[in-house]
């Protein structure tokens, strides 16, 4: 029998490291292992013994481009610890900047990461040789998104003003109103973007995932909501651990999620979307089915059409909290901390980012657990990597490393995250 | 056009949260033009066409954990004329150099069931720490306009014109209350200028993510947020956090340890 090892040393256009090994047997994929090789940093353990008020600041340098996912779920764990909600103006504040971190994330990806995929280019940069339009659109979408987290946190990346309670300052209705034309601008060309991915070719193929995200009674879901899934989950935040459990494996410095009863899932878009299709406004409902999809969207390859989709929507959520904005009396509800064991769950770009907390009895954190959303999804990216080789294994070395690293593209890892870079290895036997 | 004679770009991840590199990325008014000006050649967050070295320029995120990385980031050293870290994880070891201060097997035991298979070693430490570094840029995140900065002073072969004063001074600029006279503890007196006093805009105090500036009086500072009342646990994180590793942010935040008198 012959055996043969394909690698990809290491992933392009993915944030972090990682690298793909892949064993095949003769004429059938033996082991895909996406190995993340991401030096671990121990959030977990470096957060202990510190300050409840610090915690934010910290755990948003887990990733420089999801930082508000980090302070959000931090903040609301923190919080439910200490018996404290935040509501009304300042829970639609935080919806607020939640919009800003989908737009930029969620346009870096479209435009510069995965969009170079599907036109055969190697980047953005010389995607734009050919495609000017579609990379300085993006890029102008991208640069409100940043916009929303410069206003309402003080910078793009690592944003200052978020904290236990609410905010440090809150921002002016002059601020918020200099942004809805910029909004109004981000969400024309938005529309746009997603009627123009919906046409790249699109390999046709569905997978059959268990699709995880956070749905709430009325809102598409940022920072609240049930745990649900495609196949019966629907549980309180607080019971992550009955349902899902992580593993350690000894080829990634993530650790990797499973469904107890079942196995692999997956979060983000393609998993909110279709949970939460109907808490989309019609508008974004038809644009959707404009551009070709149904409820619910199985093929990965799509997914850069859905988080056009969510961009969309991004933009007009923003839009309809500054148009109600009455600034509140205070930037923060009172914090009063004290012993307790708090949970937190909000919808990251990339999917569900779990947070729990233990506190001593003045907000020193004791003990510290973070679920990122990649790591979550790295036994569902190596179940698609297994199919998709599978399908060429007939074909040059060069195309499935090609194909392979596609289909891990198309999640948007964040491997910085999931470790808290990506090689790929084939192995033929 | 003139390929051959543009110089060669090279962005490095190392231990990071890849903040600092996405600031290129952020550059979305300038980007082409950097494209056009420098020849990305290896990149690759951004690109998967990945230009072996030499290379003019290399751009350096993260710091270093592994026995593997001591050996990575001598080779790209040898292969760039030019090396610029970027924030403080490069510069300073980044938040992961509180294991630093800790028991680094109780760190990991903390995260992983099996500790056996994490390869870490027991410090994080900067670039500097380990290969001949021309340029330090920083930040946690560094600032997108000081890296265009960089970039530029590297192609006109000059010095990057970055202010290594205080925080204050960009307070005063900016106008701000001073937050310390309100009785705010705040780190913006021994701080790298960079952020524009940001978390004082924001009417918090400075938290330090830029590190020390030039000649940072330190202690100084310390007695005044004890005279804020601020016990010596909080004057010790607030020195031990993303700039730890930084020499003089580390001998203040020992000062203040629990056995320290």
């Amino acid at each position: 029998m012959t055996t043969k090892r394909l690698s990809v040393d290491y992933l392009a256009r993915v944030e972090g490291e990682g690298a793909l090994d892949l064993e095949i047997e003769g004429d059938r994929v033996a082991a895909a292992r996406l190995r993340i090789f991401e030096p671990p940093r121990l959030f977990e353990a470096l957060l202990r013994g510190r300050g409840y008020v610090e915690t934010p600041d910290i755990v948003a340098r887990i990733c420089g481009i999801c930082p508000i996912a980090y302070q959000m779920s931090a903040a609301h764990a923190l919080e439910d610890a200490f018996g404290i909600r935040v509501e009304g103006q300042l829970r639609a504040l935080r919806r607020l900047i939640y919009c800003g971190e989908w737009i930029e994330s969620h346009a870096l990806h479209v435009v510069m990461l995965h969009a170079p995929d599907f036109l055969g280019y190697p980047d953005a940069m010389r995607m734009a040789a050919d495609h000017r339009d579609i990379v300085r659109q993006g890029l102008e979408v991208k640069k409100v998104g940043n916009e929303v987290l410069r206003v309402l946190g003080g910078r793009e990346i690592h944003p200052v003003n978020v904290r236990v309670g609410g905010f440090y300052r809150l921002p002016t209705r002059r601020e918020l109103a200099g942004l809805a034309d910029r909004l109004e601008r981000a969400h024309e060309l938005a529309v746009g973007l997603v009627r123009l991915v919906a046409t790249l070719p699109f390999p046709d193929v569905e997978r059959d995932y268990e699709l995880v995200a956070l749905r709430h009674p009325d809102e598409y879901p940022f920072n609240e909501g049930r745990l649900v899934s495609s196949r019966g989950i629907d549980i309180d935040i607080a019971d992550f651990d009955t349902t899902f459990a992580e593993r350690q494996v000894p080829h990634s410095t993530a650790l990797h999620s499973h469904v107890r009863e079942r196995g692999a899932y997956l979060v983000g878009p393609l998993a909110r979307y279709g949970l939460n299709f109907d808490r989309l406004p019609a508008e974004v409902q038809a644009l959707a089915r404009e551009a070709g999809l149904g409820p619910r969207c199985l093929n990965p390859y799509r997914s850069i059409v859905v988080r056009a989709l969510e961009v969309v929507f991004a933009c007009q959520e923003a839009l309809r909290i500054i148009a109600a904005y009455e600034p509140p009396e205070a930037a923060a509800v009172e914090v009063v901390p004290r012993a307790g064991e708090g949970i937190g769950c909000t919808e990251a770009p990339r999917g569900i980012c779990w947070h729990r907390y233990e506190t001593a009895a003045d907000g020193t954190i004791r003990t510290a657990r973070i679920v990122p959303p990649t790591s979550q999804n790295q036994p569902s990216i190596e179940a698609d990597i297994a199919a998709v080789a599978g399908s060429v294994l007939d074909q040059p070395d060069e195309v499935i490393r090609d194909r392979c690293a596609r289909s891990i593209r198309n999640h948007d890892p964040c491997i910085s995250c999931s470790a808290h870079a990506l090689r790929l290895r084939v192995r033929r036997r | 056009m003139a390929e051959p004679t543009r110089p060669r770009l090279a962005v490095w991840k190392f231990a990071s949260c890849d903040g600092c590199q996405l600031s290129l990325l952020d550059c979305e008014d300038e980007l082409l033009a950097v494209d056009e000006a420098l020849d990305i050649a290896y990149f690759p967050e951004a690109s998967s066409a990945m230009v072996e070295g030499p290379y003019t320029l290399s751009l350096v995120e993260g710091s270093i954990t592994t026995a593997h990385d001591v050996a990575r980031i001598r080779e790209v050293r040898a292969q760039s004329r030019h090396l610029v870290t970027i924030g403080a994880c490069a510069t300073a070891g980044g938040i992961q150099a509180l294991r630093n201060f800790a028991d680094v097997d109780d760190f990991v035991a903390a995260v992983y069931a099996s500790p056996d298979y994490i390869a870490t070693l027991a410090t994080s430490t900067p670039i500097s720490a380990h290969v001949a570094v021309d340029f330090e840029l920083q930040g946690c995140p560094i600032n997108k306009v000081q890296l265009l900065e960089v970039l530029s002073a590297f192609l006109a072969g000059r010095r990057p014109a970055i202010a290594a004063h205080s925080v204050c001074i960009e307070c005063k600029r900016r106008g701000n209350v001073c937050v310390m006279v309100q009785g705010t503890p705040c780190l913006g007196p021994v701080t790298h200028a960079g952020c524009g006093a940001l978390c004082p805009a924001y009417r918090r105090g400075c938290y330090g993510c830029y590190g020390p500036m030039e000649t940072p009086r330190t202690a100084a500072l310390a007695r005044e947020w004890q005279a804020l009342g601020v016990a010596p646990r909080e004057i010790r994180h607030a020195f031990r956090s993303f700039n730890a590793g930084a020499e003089a942010f580390r001998e203040e935040s020992e000062a203040h340890d629990d056995q320290a008198t």
